[in-house]
């Protein structure tokens, strides 16, 4: 028996690969032109903002750091300058290139709603984009895509699983590369007739057989018409770490960049919950940063053209205490910082309104003060970006009708 | 229990919602008495699985991993000041690895052969309700044996000595980097800030990290009623809590008394005097002081209502029933946190016994009864630990000290339906036409399984596509 991706290379080859996808059941691209790509990276843990984005204008930010200290421009492992005030950490440079392009916006100094310190509480406010813990049981993304319904835009998980931030009522499908082998058409047929009285499963199973036939199409299409079409799915998942990080980035990308391919995205990174030995310039923190650089790279090649169109949103729970703690390393704070990268942002520019550093200036004491509400950010994104109205963006992100969305984010 | 459901169905709950899943001649062994065989098990005294025997203790490994991470660093330093040309060391983690290969297979093993696998669903339960994590290199090694030594012993008993295990164990305690706070006022403190007049960013201090995850995680639960305040102060409690050997700060105060690897109070590191926690005053006791708090903790009808809830979520609903968390919340409270007592009281709820209530496996629960159901055991570690891989969940890894979440969201994505297909498909290929789906069925699932499966069984165009598709049928995927 043909299986289904023998199938579908078949019909690439014959040229009827959109016409054949669009006859599979339980089957709809988006088609519609002109909907631009959204990602959202979350870096799970509490990435240390003062760390990644370091101010070492601040007076008192080198003594507060001490030995993690990024050093200033010019010096020995110098941060990287963007502004004469807020500097790159050193493991940044491909996210460095992007800011000479004018093609990342970073934010200081932001927060959620959530004032609290539990990183799961933190991820829970930062996905479900209300006032507090559980406030929905929906992620802000899915009820943006529930806003976007009739314009024919999919959302997509890099994962086997959905985050928060995507699920609700509008269907999500998730992908992650796969070392298994593949399925026969028949028994997805099977299956679906198996699953006739399940609605969950059912609806599983339609989303799964869609974005597998397009991660198909696409590393088929892409690079290799006549190689193995799971090749780049294969070798993500016999490799670790970042290797693999990397690549389900790339392949995001071409997912993405597909003329039916979904147009918003998430996928997540973890380990920055950096308690002890954090380092500086180098040392544990530096080589997630590193890592991460290189991830948020691969987007942007897998992306090809459409990176002109593509706004990513990199954000994190929270930020780390701004006093290096008794283990060398920053325990759970407040203000962290977030990126905004792409071809469509407005760029080279630091939005911070900057509390300080000082111990009066911290909030409680301890924390770098929140002063930029992350949702205006993510607000002026969704209006601006994709075009939801605002009084839609109030069903998006319920409690926060005073967080005026951000304007200016992204180039009209 | 309501009388309309009858015994065998009564028997298929029991052993796949509050067991691992049922073997050929499970149902038919327990289906005199379904709630008798599992509070049965949760008398028995406790006795350390065949399985686990030859596998090296937490202290072993982490003498281990100290020893191993000395020579390295010896050896680095050796090559940077030209001694010796830079030779290639054994990494850390070869020396882990094959600790936690050995930890996982026995571990499965258990899972998959143990006649009390409710018991065993308690461990894995509570072995999640403290977690640690091998992404942490520390814990590669460590995380296996701190579930034997910490948890396995103490599942059936108080709640209060359980929390004690955990928290004095060197797994848990690296896992939070508890063995490098110090106390800012503690001797070693001093000592250091005598020596060298630095800014105050060099001075030793508080790591909150343990303090804050017991609270949150462990104990009270994120709305337990705690405060920053707390969490500091408890940090300070804690502080000299630590393991024997090189990872641990202040090696000269020891006096050659710690093991390696094992626990010690390092009184050197302790923040001394006098702390309040939740309102309570507890006077400086050295390591007592924190053993009261931790009781206290225990003792909090926060904590109570925490393990309730929990408990019954993953058990029961992931929105559990509150007359049930109530209930479960009373017990604890009555009988001064017995989680024996608890964990029947679970068992003794009618409303845990309804058909149609029933909760998405995990990864690992589907693995184990899928292998249960067709008794395939592969020999070889690897082969076997290398379908938690793939279908998203390796054993102890959840990556953070919350554990595996346990609701149908965090697991019911699209793509990890495609996993457990294609893993399906690729077992009953090479169990092939050897287990009749239809007789599977009657043994793993009995009543549970509906008209429509079986009608789907009996029309599939081979023994392995029968089979894939009783594993991957909704009552399958349930339990």
């Amino acid at each position: 028996m043909r299986t289904r991706r023998e199938f579908l290379s078949v019909a690439a080859k014959l040229g009827l690969g959109t016409a054949l996808l669009n006859s599979l059941p339980g089957v709809s691209f988006a088609a519609a032109p002109g909907n631009r790509p959204f990602v959202v990276v979350i870096l799970r843990g509490a990435l240390d903002g003062l760390s990644a984005v370091p101010p070492f204008g601040d007076p008192d930010y080198a003594d507060a750091r001490g030995p993690i200290a990024i050093a200033r421009p010019g010096e020995a492992h110098g941060a990287l300058d963007l502004d004469g005030f807020f500097g790159l950490h050193p493991a940044l440079p491909l996210l460095g290139e992007r800011w000479r392009a004018g093609e990342l916006l970073v934010v200081h100094a932001t927060a959620s709603a959530y004032r609290e310190r539990s990183h799961f509480d933190g991820q829970n406010v930062l996905e479900n984009g209300g006032d507090r813990p559980s406030a929905t049981s929906s992620g802000w993304l899915n009820r943006a895509l529930g806003a976007l319904a009739g314009r024919g835009i999919d959302g997509l998980a890099l994962g086997q699983n959905l985050p928060l931030i995507l699920r609700g009522p509008v269907p999500v499908a998730s992908w992650a590369p796969s070392r298994l082998p593949e399925v026969e058409p028949d028994l997805l047929t099977r299956l679906r007739d198996l699953y006739s009285h399940d609605d969950a499963l059912s609806a599983r199973l339609d989303e799964a057989t869609r974005i597998d036939a397009l991660a198909d199409a696409q590393a088929r299409g892409g690079t290799s018409l006549d190689g193995d079409a799971t090749a780049a799915g294969k070798t993500a998942a016999k490799t670790g770490g970042n290797e693999r990080l990397k690549l389900i980035a790339e392949t995001a990308g071409h997912m993405i960049a597909a003329p039916n391919g979904p147009r918003i995205a998430v996928f997540d990174a973890t380990g920055w919950d950096t308690h002890a030995s954090e380092g500086g310039a180098e040392g544990a923190l530096a080589g997630r940063l590193a890592g991460l650089d290189q991830v948020l790279d691969a987007l942007r090649r897998g992306l090809g053209t459409e990176w002109a169109r593509t706004a990513v949103l990199v954000c994190t729970e929270f930020g780390r205490t701004v006093q290096v703690n008794g283990t060398r390393g920053t325990d759970h704070g407040t203000g962290a910082a977030a990126w905004l990268l792409g071809g469509a942002v407005r760029g080279g520019r630091v939005l911070a309104d900057w509390p300080g550093l000082g111990l009066a200036q911290r909030h409680e004491g301890r924390d770098l003060r929140a002063t930029t509400d992350l949702r205006g950010i993510a607000k002026g994104l969704l209006r601006d970006h994709l075009g939801i109205s605002e009084p839609a963006l109030g069903d998006v992100f319920p409690g926060a009708e005073r967080v005026a969305p951000v304007k200016d984010l992204v180039r009209a | 229990m309501p009388p309309s459901i009858e015994p065998l169905t009564r028997a298929a709950i029991a052993a796949n919602r509050f067991g691992f899943g049922a073997r050929p001649g499970d149902l038919a062994a327990i289906v005199g008495d379904p709630r008798g065989w599992l509070l049965q098990q949760l008398r028995k005294p406790y006795q350390a699985p065949r399985e686990l025997e030859g596998l090296a203790s937490s202290r072993e490994i982490l003498a281990t991993y100290l020893q191993v991470r000395q020579e390295r660093a010896e050896e680095k330093q050796r090559a940077e000041q030209g001694l010796a040309a830079a030779t290639v060391v054994e990494p850390l983690r070869a020396a882990l690895v094959p600790h936690y290969v050995a930890q996982a297979d026995a571990r499965t093993r258990i899972a998959l052969t143990s006649p009390d696998a409710f018991r065993e669903r308690l461990v894995h339960f509570w072995a999640n309700h403290f977690a640690v994590s091998i992404d942490k290199p520390i814990c590669l090694g460590t995380a296996g044996a701190f579930e034997n030594e910490a948890i396995r012993p103490y599942v059936c008993g108080r709640f209060a000595d359980l929390l004690l295990a955990v928290e004095r164990h060197p797994a848990m305690i690296t896992y939070l980097d508890n063995q490098r706070s110090v106390g800012p006022n503690s001797a070693l403190a001093q000592r250091a800030a005598r020596r060298r007049q630095g800014p105050q960013s060099l001075r030793l201090g508080l790591n909150e990290n343990l303090a804050r995850e017991i609270l949150e995680l462990h104990t009270l639960g994120v709305d337990g009623g705690y405060t920053q305040a707390d969490v500091t102060s408890f940090a300070a409690v804690l502080t000299g809590w630590s393991i024997g050997g090189g990872e641990g700060r202040d090696r000269a105060g020891e006096n050659g008394q710690s093991t390696p690897g094992a626990f010690v109070f390092r009184e050197g590191l302790h923040e001394p005097g006098g702390k309040t926690i939740l309102g309570r005053r507890y006077a400086e006791s050295g390591i007592d002081q924190g053993e009261a708090v931790l009781r206290d903790l225990a003792a909090h009808p926060a904590t109570a209502r925490h393990v309730a809830t929990k408990l019954a979520r993953h058990f029961v609903a992931d929105d559990p029933p509150a007359d049930l968390v109530d209930r479960l919340t009373r017990i604890y409270q009555a009988y001064d946190g017995d989680l024996g007592q608890v964990s029947a009281a679970l068992v003794a709820w009618d409303g845990a016994w309804l058909k149609d209530a029933r909760k998405y496996k995990q990864p690992h629960e589907f693995i184990y009864s899928t292998l249960r159901a067709l008794t395939v055991l592969p020999r070889e570690p690897k082969v076997l630990l290398a379908s938690f891989e793939a279908l998203g969940q390796r054993h102890w890894s959840p990556g953070s000290p919350a554990g595996w979440p346990d609701r149908q969201a965090d697991w019911d994505g699209a793509d990890a339906l495609m996993k457990r297909i294609e893993w399906s498909v690729a077992l009953a290929g090479r169990v092939g036409d050897a287990s009749p789906a239809l007789a599977a069925a009657d043994a793993s699932l009995g009543p549970l399984a509906g008209e429509h499966t079986r009608s789907a069984l009996a029309n599939a165009d081979s023994g392995s596509q029968a089979l894939t598709l009783l594993l991957m049928s909704p009552e399958f995927q349930r339990r």
